[in-house]
């Protein structure tokens, strides 16, 4: 327990740097994980190369679901929309530095479906992205 | 009469279980499937171990036992709810199918386009969205009943509606959500003075009090054997007989036939008409024997014994900082207490809960729109049955103030 609400997750939940919008953008997605009602957007700036050169997200859910997406955003920074297509399911585990059960992973990892629809330009983020 | 709980809860032998070491289960969840008591879980593993066979058209004695067992079962729950005869009560998977088969029979062959069917703001989305299938296919039109702020439906409103010449009202006797026990009597003679039938969603009504079928006058009833004290996969729908026989069949299939030809075919004779394909057998035997236990402990009994549980639990958690619960007063609802904390999700409002072995649901419980309605994502859940004790309800209490501490 003392596991899953460590300081970090509640830290970002609360005090997220990340949240808000950028306003031109160069990809701009959302959607919800039907569950829970879930919601997550990502504006993202990209430079010349390729690369995100600034990132935000907005959204309402659970702490998993929002500090999640506060970590992510602050992880690509700087990353290449290559890179960003090879994110999976371990990488966000890896940041939150926790275990979660099958209920809570699909909170842990809607922000990272968002961002991946967002940056191949899907219409909606399934499941197939985690991989 | 009161309730034994102590004694209640040894028929029980999940709720002795440690949920992590030290740590043990108090489970406030029966409002999305209940626990079971060991008569219900023996009465299916004796089948198994002793009678097993497929049932009606063996002559062997095993078939003949099963056959017996399986029609006994229907005799029990028939009387449990004061149906006139067992042939009234068709088995079905649970109540979400027991509606979509009076969606799909009854509203195939009896629907047009622009027929009203009149819901209610405050259904489970299995007496939705059947309807909303069908406004798709027929072009039938859905109006609502409004749910007013304290959780209660408006009854002007519906006199109302039934001036357009409704041909169904489809209703839940139960919130899951709100706990509201809405006046279904009422409703009903209502809707037929207008000269509509009436679907009543038992799911959460049945499993809680007395009801009576008859004394309703309900032209349908749609309930589930795992919310009261059953087990999953097996459901059931009460009809009226002649409903029931003008009705076309629903799925078509080996049992519902009285005669097939390579071109055609004469369905059987209620309830089996209903009944395509083998069924749940051990789950109906299952089911019989839920309804004998609770009809031991008495449903007048049980009823009394939520009500002292919910009017507890409001008083308690309407102390608490930042804790709303939705729906009406307790004298008006049934043992669910869906509530919002401020500033924390209902998800991580259970999450913790779970870590002292506190069970509750959080989300929308498959009545979105009643959640949108109130303007909120999600709540957290949690109801209250035969088994539970005000030392449950202190856990639940204590637990949220743990919730307040860490999100504080
Ligand atoms: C009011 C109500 N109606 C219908 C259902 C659906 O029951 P089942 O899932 O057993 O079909 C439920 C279950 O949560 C319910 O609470």
């Amino acid at each position: 327990m003392d596991d899953l609400y460590r300081e970090i997750i509640i830290e970002h939940y609360k005090n997220p740097s990340y949240r808000g919008h950028l306003d031109p953008n160069d990809i701009s997605f959302a959607d919800n994980n039907p569950l829970c009602g879930d919601h997550i957007e990502i504006n993202l700036r990209v430079d010349d190369r390729g690369s995100v050169s600034d990132a935000r997200f907005d959204g309402h859910g659970c702490a998993i679901s929002q500090a999640s997406a506060d970590l992510l955003i602050e992880s690509v920074i700087g990353k290449s929309l290559e890179e960003i297509k090879h994110l999976n399911k371990q990488d966000i585990l890896n940041l939150l530095g926790i275990e979660l059960g099958p209920v809570r992973l699909k909170c842990a990892l809607l922000s990272l479906k968002v961002l991946k629809a967002g940056v191949y330009g899907l219409g909606s983020a399934s499941d197939d992205l985690l991989e | 009469m009161t309730l034994d709980i102590s004694k209640i809860r040894q028929d029980f032998p999940i709720l002795e279980r440690e949920i992590r070491p030290g740590v043990k289960l108090v489970y406030l969840d029966s409002t999305a499937t209940s626990q079971k008591p060991v008569s219900v879980l023996a009465a299916m593993d004796e089948f198994y171990r002793h009678s097993n066979a497929n049932i009606h058209r063996g002559v062997h004695v095993l078939a003949e036992e099963s056959t017996a067992m399986y029609e006994n079962a229907r005799e029990a729950i028939a009387r449990f709810i004061h149906a006139k005869s067992p042939r009234q009560i068709i088995y079905t998977r649970n109540t979400t199918e027991s509606i979509n088969l009076v969606a799909y029979s009854w509203g195939r062959a009896n629907l047009k386009n622009n027929d009203l069917v009149i819901l209610t703001e405050m259904e489970h989305h299995s007496n939705l969205v059947p309807w909303h299938i069908l406004a798709a296919e027929k072009g039938i039109r859905l109006e609502f009943i409004p749910v007013d702020d304290q959780g209660l439906l408006d009854l002007d409103v519906y006199r109302n509606l039934l001036s357009q010449g409704p041909k169904l009202v489809s209703f839940t006797h139960m919130s899951n959500v709100l706990g509201t026990i809405n006046p279904a009597a009422d409703i009903i003679k209502l809707a037929h003075e207008a000269g509509a039938l009436a679907l009543l969603d038992g799911a959460q009504s049945v499993p809680h009090f007395k009801i009576d079928v008859q004394a309703l006058d309900v032209d349908f009833m749609a309930f589930s054997a795992h919310k009261m004290v059953g087990p999953t996969g097996i459901g059931a729908l009460y009809g009226k007989t002649e409903l029931l026989e003008a009705m076309p069949p629903f799925l078509g299939g080996g049992d519902m036939i009285k005669e097939v030809k390579l071109r055609s075919f004469r369905p059987n004779d209620l309830p089996y008409k209903f009944e395509a394909g083998t069924p749940a057998i051990a789950e109906a035997i299952g089911f019989g024997a839920a309804v004998k236990y609770l009809e031991g402990l008495g449903m007048d009994a049980i009823a009394a014994h939520e009500q002292e549980m919910i009017t507890y639990a409001l008083e308690r958690l309407e102390e608490i900082p930042g804790v709303k619960v939705f729906g009406p007063v307790a004298e008006k609802k049934g043992g669910v207490a869906a509530f919002t904390l401020t500033g924390v999700h209902p998800h991580d409002v259970a999450q913790i809960l779970d870590s002292l072995g506190v069970a509750v649901r959080a989300g929308h419980h498959c009545a979105q729109p009643l959640h949108e309605k109130y303007n909120i994502p999600a709540t957290s859940r949690a109801s209250f049955y035969l088994y539970n004790t005000r030392e449950e309800i202190d856990a639940l209490v204590n637990g949220i103030y743990k919730v307040k501490e860490y999100f504080g």
